[in-house]
């Protein structure tokens, strides 16, 4: 009787024992970055999200991160690596990662694995990506609002979908309110090269842009517009960082990205065991994508204005895209009364009307 | 309206080849006495971390040039003792100093990255300035931009009219030949060596505290190795060196000017980014088609490791 009793407690305790260990035992969580982290861009946002996750998750999980690893077989090599040093759930932040995560995801089934932006998913591979288009609608606005000249200038990187989708969401927005606007757009062909983006801001604003914003990586282009505001009336909108900062009196708002939630979402889901294959584009509903606050040189009705078309936004009444859309040629893409539809906008190679300059053909 | 065209298309012109002449020129020196240093772009890099955080830190962007250069020598110095000094192979010292410098720039500059400078003002020449179109196109500029051009005429004069030029130039031209005569090649080939670390230096000061007053990690992006090739397709020449950089940085503003005036032509964006690369590299081999004068000009030398006791 007493020997039972006491093997009963000696296995109490061990499976006590164990169970406090494995709660104890933190799951370690990997990111995989493009660019080093930095101050303001892409991957410095994804590292908020990670400081985020990490307090909000405290004690359940460790995170580690690997950044300005390139995209192609390097990377292959390091997610890998990630994967045999133990992280149970990563997170690879590029588009290029897609193929090499993919790849590593079927040697390690235990694993799971998280990529941005990409297309490809399986059993342990999740996609993930932010609905950006709906911040670039509302910052048109304000541009198509507050235009003195009618022109914005838009300093992009590769003529890819997601880079289109954003001009086009800009030209839309700012044509909502100003008929007479057009967008201009510079290919720097480079997703990180501060003096040719400063050189692509100064020459849109001299050929009279007076809002400027950009698909790059640093903040030359805000910076460009903080100098020359004195002298020109530039204003400027930041892209995946709030970028007040480098443009204090220039900036007017921003798109930005937030990925803290998602991250803290999914890693409780996946450590529930209840995560099941995920492909989440989230937008400003999800919190995925927020305005940067709005400057005080905003006129107040106008930023009245903006909150309410976000609610909208939110609520699905307004869509950036929401027929008739209309491309540069004249030809109607999707009919009065419609949406257009995610793939249709992931696959988007064309300008809709308001872009002046010609889509560059591949 | 079209004469401000012109005027801020010159302007950015001239901005975006400053940095291409000076680091090319001290290159030039460099290659003149026979060593081939590929380590510009993370000497140019070292000096923009330097300058920035010296500019930063004395808020005087003149401070912030001199570090930028004193830190490029002390990369060249590197350079030096590894390829001079120590004879290893001058093609691997330098990519390995590119290597480096592009990492120990990245690891200094950890804490300035979220530092705004402010933008200093342009020096404007009396008078000149006024000139319509061209005053305030090549005027008003920062005062790296008038150096780069005294550097030029500095540059040629020293290896074309001076003793001094002439012994660098016998150097990497043959050095045993230097040897023999008395001249000590391995010292001369330090000081063209630190010469070409101190231009590099600068044209990183160039970048970080006055073209983009700001330090992120990676941001010389291939200017080095621009300023290198440079060298070569304008035949070590001074003056095509000038010709070669302007060229180059007045494609890259011409065809944003082509993008940005909202006029639809169909080239492909990539052919149009490409074609400042294209366009400089035609010209430069068409000022130096003939064969006779590639092999007058380039240093017979060159890359060669010299032992002066062989």
């Amino acid at each position: 009787m007493k020997t039972r009793n006491l093997a009963l407690a000696t296995l109490a305790g061990a499976v006590l024992c164990s169970t406090a260990l494995t709660a104890a035992e933190p799951v370690k969580v990997g990111f995989i970055y493009v660019s080093p982290v930095g101050d303001a861009g892409w991957t410095y946002q994804h590292d908020l999200g990670r400081k985020q996750m990490e307090a909000a998750l405290k004690g359940q999980v460790t995170t580690k991160f690997i950044e300005n690893v390139p995209e192609g077989a390097d990377a292959e090599r390091i997610i890998r690596q990630m994967a045999q040093d133990g992280n149970q759930i990563i997170f690879t932040t590029s588009f290029g990662y897609m193929n090499p995560t993919e790849k590593v995801s079927k040697t390690f089934p235990k694993v799971t694995f998280f990529h941005a932006t990409g297309y490809k998913s399986g059993a342990n591979m999740g996609i993930y990506n932010a609905r950006f288009y709906e911040g670039r609608y509302l910052n048109g606005v304000i541009a198509g609002k507050m235009s003195k000249t009618n022109v914005a200038g838009y300093v992009a990187a590769f003529p890819i979908p997601e880079v289109v989708m954003g001009i086009n969401a800009f030209a839309r927005g700012m044509k909502s309110v100003n008929p007479k606007a057009e967008v201009r757009v510079i290919w720097v062909n480079s997703w990180f090269d501060p003096g040719k983006e400063r050189e692509a801001a100064m020459t849109l604003i001299a050929q009279g842009a007076d809002m400027i914003t950009h698909h790059t990586d640093s903040t030359a282009v805000v910076q460009a517009a903080e100098e020359k505001h004195k002298e020109k009336g530039t204003w400027a909108f930041s892209y995946h960082s709030d970028m007040a900062k480098y443009g204090p009196t220039a900036q007017l708002s921003g798109t930005t990205h937030v990925w803290g939630e998602f991250y803290i979402r999914t890693i409780k889901e996946v450590l529930d065991k209840k995560w099941k294959g995920t492909n989440v584009w989230g937008g400003m509903k999800e919190g995925m994508i927020q305005l940067a606050p709005m400057s005080k040189s905003v006129p107040a009705d106008l930023q009245k204005q903006i909150v309410k078309l976000e609610g909208e936004i939110k609520t699905g009444k307004l869509h950036p895209f929401a027929g008739p859309v209309v491309d540069q040629e004249g030809k109607e893409r999707v009919a009065k009364g419609k949406n257009m539809s995610d793939s249709d906008m992931n696959a988007m190679n064309y300008y809709v009307q308001g872009v002046a300059s010609a889509f560059p053909k591949n | 309206m079209g004469l401000n065209f012109i005027s801020s298309i010159l302007f950015a012109t001239v901005v975006a080849g400053t940095p291409l002449i000076i680091v090319a020129l001290g290159e030039l020196v460099t290659e003149k006495a026979g060593v081939l240093n590929l380590g510009a772009e993370g000497t140019m890099s070292v000096g923009a971390v330097a300058a920035f955080a010296v500019a930063h830190h004395t808020g005087n962007p003149f401070l912030g040039i001199l570090a930028g250069m004193a830190a490029g020598i002390l990369m060249s110095l590197l350079f030096g003792i590894s390829a001079l000094t120590l004879m290893a192979n001058q093609v691997a010292s330098g990519l390995a100093l590119s290597i480096f410098g592009v990492g120990l720039s990245a690891f200094i500059g950890k804490p300035y990255e979220s530092v705004a400078l402010a933008s200093v003002e342009p020096i404007r020449i009396p008078l000149l300035h006024k000139i319509p179109v061209f005053g305030p196109a090549l005027f008003e500029q920062q005062g790296l931009v008038y150096f780069s051009w005294v550097l030029i005429v500095l540059v040629a004069w020293f290896l074309y009219r001076t003793k001094a030029g002439l012994v660098l130039r016998a150097v990497g031209e043959s050095p045993v030949s230097a040897h023999s005569i008395g001249y000590g090649v391995v010292k001369i080939r330090y000081q063209a060596v630190l010469f070409g670390g101190a231009m590099a230096g600068i044209g990183g000061a160039f970048m970080s505290v006055f073209y983009t007053p700001m330090w992120v990690e990676g941001m010389v992006a291939g200017r080095g190795w621009i300023a290198l090739s440079l060298v070569v397709f304008a035949t070590w020449r001074p003056a095509r060196v000038m010709i070669g950089a302007y060229l180059f940085g007045g494609c890259m503003i011409a065809q944003m000017f082509v993008q940005g005036s909202g006029v639809r032509i169909n080239i492909p964006a990539q052919a149009l980014s490409a074609m400042p690369y294209a366009a400089t590299v035609l010209v430069l081999v068409l000022i130096s088609r003939n064969r006779s004068t590639i092999r007058l000009n380039s240093p017979a030398s060159l890359g060669q490791t010299f032992l002066p006791d062989a």
